[in-house]
Parts: C-alpha cells; structure tokens; sequence
C-alpha cells in the first residue's frame, strides 16, 4: 500500500477495481474506483442500471472480494490486494449495517427479535439485546409495534425496523441499497430524514445506492457511476447546478 | 434465541402435520420392533414355564418347536430312572381349530400329565385338571371363560375349561390349550372308524396313539446337563435338547425369518421417514433461502444456519418419535399379536431416529451454507 490514508475517512477505496470472468466473457464492474466517506456523511451512489452500484456496495460491505486496489474502514485495512481479515462475517456484524431494498426481516422472528437476533450474533445477552432493540425501535418511532411479524408490518414500518435491525451493533458504516424504493414519497422522506439523523446522530458514514431522484437532494455527496467507472464525485450544491452528462 | 423453534412456530401447522406422518411411521416401526420381541417372549414362554433341564425329542431334530418329533411314550419311564433325574413328563403339542358359540377359535393345545412336568404354571383362575378325560386349561386371550365347553376332535368331544392362565401364547400369537395326554394323544394320533377298517382290511396295524412329541426332564441340583444329555443321545432312538439349545432352536429356526421380515419392514420405514424429513427440512429451507442469505451477510456464523437447519430436523424427528412411542403405548393392547415396548429397542430405535434426521437434513444443511449473502442484496 503505497498510497497516503486518509485520516479522517471512515471508509476508504483507492484504485479498487472488479471483474468477472476471463479473455472475451471478461466484464470490469468496477474499474479503479477511488473514494473516501467521512463520519456523518449520506452518500448517495447513482448511476445507470449496470453502472457498478450494486457492485460496491458489494465490496465495501465486503461480500464481494475486489480483483485490485485497497481499502480501509476506520483507519483499519480491510482489503490490500486480498482481504486482510479472514473472518469477514465477524467483520461486517461489528462494523457493517446493512439495509435492503425489501426489508429482508426474518419473516418467522417479530420485530424486536429481528433486532435482537443481530445483536445476540454479535455476542450480546437476550435481555441486554432486547431492552437495547426495543430502544431502537422507539427511537425510530415503530416501538409499539415491536411484536408484529413483518408480514403484519406496513412498508414504511417494515423498513424501519430494518433500519434499527442495521443499527443494531451501532455500525460506523451503513450500507442501504435502494432503501426507499418500496415507498411513496412523504414514506420515502422520512426515512432518508432517518438515515439523516442516524449519520449525524452516530457519527456513520451512511452509503445510499438509489435510482429515486426524490431522495438525491437528501444526500450530502453523491457518487456517479457509469461503466464501473466514478465520473463525478461532488457535494450537493456542485452537483445541483451541473450534474454530469449521461447520468441517469 | 433459537431460531430453529421460532421458525417452526411460524410454520406449525406444517411442522404438526408432517410430525403426525412421521409419529405414524415411526410408530408402526416401533410396533414392528415390539411385535418382534412380543414374538420372542411368546415363543419361549411355553418352555420357559415348564422350566425343564433337558428336552427329549426323536433323533436328528430340533425338538418339539422347531420340527416334528415323535417318540414313544414309555420314554418317560425310561428317561426317569437315569441316575440324576429328579423328574420328568411327557408332552404333546398341536394346533386346533375349533368353534364355540360361533366364534372360531385357534388353539395350541399341550397334552401332559396331570403332576408331571409339562402343565400350566401360574393360573390365574380356576384349577388345574383334576379328572383323566374332557377338562381343559386354556390361556384367557382365547376368550374363553371358567365352564365354557369347547367342542375339540373329529367327534366334537366338549371339553370344560376348569382354569385359565394369562400371557400364554405362541409365537404365532394362538392361545395355549392345556388337556390331558391321553386326550390329546387321542386328539393327535387317533384315526376314524372307517379308516381304521380299511387299515385292518390291507392288513396294516392300526397307527399307534401311545406316541408323544417330547419328554421334558428337570435334573437334581448339581448334576451335569451336558452329561445327562449325552447318556440318552447313547439311545439310538432318543435324543436329548438343554433348555438352552431349544430356546436357541426356537429363537434362529422359529423367530429368525420373521425378524428378518420385520427387520425389512423397519428399514423401508426408516428410509421412507428419512426421505420424509429430509423432503419436509429442504422445503423449509428453501423457503428461507433469502433469510439464510440475510442471516449470513449481516454476520451469522455458519454454525448459526446449520444450527437452524439441524435443530428444526432434530425437533421434527424427536417430537414424531416421542408421538410414536406415545401411539404405540396407548394402542399397543388392541393389537391382536403382543406388542413388547423393550428400553432397548426405544433406545436403538431413537438413536435411529436422530442419525437420520441429521443425515436427512446433510442436504439442506449443504445448500444453505452454499448460499451466496450477495443474495440478499438483489433485489
């Protein structure tokens, strides 16, 4: 690792590049992406269908292993050239939330067990983790709902408890692909309002994978990426008065 | 928190409905195993009860149980003055057929005499036989009662039950019969009239009815069985069988073929329910492919998946075996053969039951921990 860390990045990519398969079936999802999120930040990644998105979310939740470059969360290296940590799970249960497009509960554990069943994984006692889960779930304001299934959730309740389910390990970094997209507007604004106060509230850097140009006005950064490339890197005001061409 | 019993409460009515199959298999192999041992105590009950040292059976067979035999009567006699013989009693065995009161009746009728060895032992009602002719001990799961008469024999000579035992059955499952000798050699051996004229006219004598089937004889205390044995296998015309070697004849000639018959049975049950729970644990899991995809990317362990997946095939395997061992010992008395529940076999039987239910649920455990958590995050 040749190059200078940022010091006061929480994550980190520099020249991170991923491709899949060989000779002519080759295909570069993502080519020598540098980047950094700091502490508090909402950044959003858009970009066309097939423009990587998915892809780093995939690397910086470390579930998908980049082909070059490095990478770093917190100062910590995670990834030089292969991932320095073999145990990636422990890795992502102690500094990783992750909040999905579906809200992807367990559908057979209520609300606060969805919660819960995170923090008891990362070690903690039931009663510990649910007086902690039923905390969360009040202070995203679904707490009298804790008992509910999923099935008996509503979208927008559903996502919020997917939200507190990610927070549960008070994670430095939130990743959420397409969060709001099961949800109307007024829906979708409160919960990037959420994700707001959460990044500000808990010092996360808080990634946004989105195709909902509603929500771009809540990001404080927002990544472009088109053929695996970043063509634009720019805070909101830069970006609202030139957004790049070709983006979608 | 044990996700295993929180996803089967989900989805209970799945789990008790394929636990109610899975009780009723595994209850039919219990019961399969219980008829085998049922089977196994029936066949040895009638020589145990009589309790003798030695057999004394025709040469060349394997006692009165196993094959034929036929011996002469005086045998008896005979055996009771060797040197170390406390006692001795000629028996004969044979199956009837009889209707009384319109019920079809299947008995094995044991022919002794009254205060020699061979008799009922135990009576639970009743007396023993008291008169030479026409009286009958006979085992209650015949459905016979004290006074009834049972019409026996091609003249349909009645015989009055006088005492009732309980628990004496064959291993075919027919109630034991106890008669006199001299009635039951009459019973085995006797020919009609018009038989026997056509006999006298061909010049041929008259089959023998002073013939019995074996000579059961205890020893005095101390004196060698072996030793005996070999004394009246010097008679060319006799041989004798220990209580060991008999039960050993009855257990390998008599009961072998219907263990292996039930043995098989058990083993296309076993593999049938195995097949039923690992249907039963696969669909479940590929219902939960997205949760397990979930599970893992947010940071379970791999032992967290399998420990779902094991655990909900342990719950669904132990929870039908306990409901079988349950219909098996509520049901087991309306059977119309002995169903004899052993620890051991229980024991066998569970630990059976748990190595299927963890090699059942190998492949559902495979799939599962092949999941990518990449999964969860498409959409």
């Amino acid at each position: 690792m040749s190059e200078m860390a940022d010091p006061q990045a929480l994550v980190e990519l520099r020249g991170i590049s991923k491709h899949f398969g060989k000779g002519p079936t080759r295909v570069d999802a993502l080519i020598d992406i540098t980047m950094t999120a700091l502490a508090g930040e909402v950044v959003g990644l858009v970009g066309p269908s097939g423009s990587g998105k998915s892809t780093l979310l995939n690397v910086v939740g470390c579930v998908t292993e980049p082909s070059l470059g490095w990478m770093r969360f917190n100062g910590d290296t995670v990834y030089d050239g292969r991932w320095v940590r073999r145990d990636l799970r422990r890795l992502r249960l102690e500094k990783i939330g992750f909040i999905f497009q579906t809200h992807n509960l367990l559908p057979f554990l209520t609300a606060v067990e969805n919660v819960m069943e995170v923090m008891e994984l990362a070690g903690a006692r039931q009663a510990e983790a649910r007086v902690r889960a039923v905390q969360m779930l009040e202070y995203l304001e679904v707490g009298q709902r804790r008992n509910a299934l999923p099935a008996q959730l509503s979208g927008g309740e559903a996502q919020r408890v997917a939200i507190a389910r990610a927070l549960a390990n008070r994670p430095k970094i939130i990743l959420a692909d397409e969060p709001t997209a099961p949800l109307d507007s007024v829906r979708a604004g409160i919960v990037m309002d959420l994700l707001r106060r959460i990044a500000t509230d808990q010092a996360a850097t808080i990634l946004v994978v989105s195709h909902d140009e509603k929500i771009f006005d809540r990001f404080d950064r927002i990544l472009y990426l088109r053929d695996g490339r970043l063509v634009r890197d720019g805070y909101q005001p830069q970006l609202s008065k030139s957004p790049p061409a070709g983006s979608g | 928190m044990n996700l295993a019993i929180r996803d089967i409460r989900h989805n209970i009515l799945r789990f008790v409905l394929t636990g109610v199959g899975l009780g009723g298999l595994l209850g039919i192999v219990i019961t399969m195993a219980g008829i085998y041992e049922g089977a196994l105590t029936d066949a040895l009950r009638l020589p145990r009860a009589s309790n003798p040292d030695l057999w004394v059976v025709q040469p060349k067979t394997k006692g009165p149980f196993a094959e034929p035999s036929r011996i002469p009567r005086d045998t008896r006699n005979l055996v009771r003055r060797l040197p170390g013989v406390a006692a001795s009693g000629a028996v004969t065995f044979q199956t009837v057929q009889a209707t009384t009161e319109g019920r079809h009746l299947r008995l094995f009728v044991v022919g002794y005499e009254p205060g020699r060895l061979g008799g009922p032992a135990d009576l639970v009602a009743g007396h023993s036989i008291t008169e030479s002719h026409y009286q009958m001990v006979a085992d209650a799961s015949s459905g016979l009662r004290l006074g009834e008469e049972v019409p026996l024999g091609p003249y349909g000579d009645r015989y009055t039950v006088v005492g009732l035992t309980r628990g004496m059955v064959t291993s075919a499952g027919d109630p034991v019969a106890w008669i006199t000798l001299l009635d039951a050699q009459t019973l085995q051996f006797s020919v009609p009239p018009p038989l026997q004229r056509r006999e006298k006219a061909l010049g041929r004598s008259p089959p023998a009815t002073a013939d019995v089937n074996a000579v059961l004889v205890r020893l005095d205390p101390g004196v060698s069985k072996t030793a005996v044995a070999r004394e009246i296998d010097r008679w060319k015309h006799l041989s004798a069988v220990t209580e060991a070697q008999e039960e050993g004849y009855l257990t390998v000639f008599v009961i072998e073929k219907m263990q292996r018959q039930l043995g098989m049975f058990m083993g296309i049950l076993i593999v049938v329910s195995a097949v039923i729970v690992a249907l039963i644990v696969y669909t479940l899991t590929m219902d939960k492919l997205r949760s397990i995809a979930t599970l893992k990317l947010v940071g379970a362990p791999d032992r967290t998946i399998v420990g779902l997946i094991v655990q909900q095939a342990l719950i669904l395997g132990v929870a039908g075996f306990a409901l079988g061992v349950g219909l098996v010992w509520a049901f087991k008395d309306y059977f119309p053969r002995r169903v004899q529940m052993e620890p051991r076999d229980i024991a066998i039987l569970f630990a059976i039951t748990v190595m299927v239910c963890l090699v059942a649920s190998a492949l559902s455990v495979r799939t599962a921990v092949r999941i990518d958590p990449a999964k969860a995050l498409t959409g």
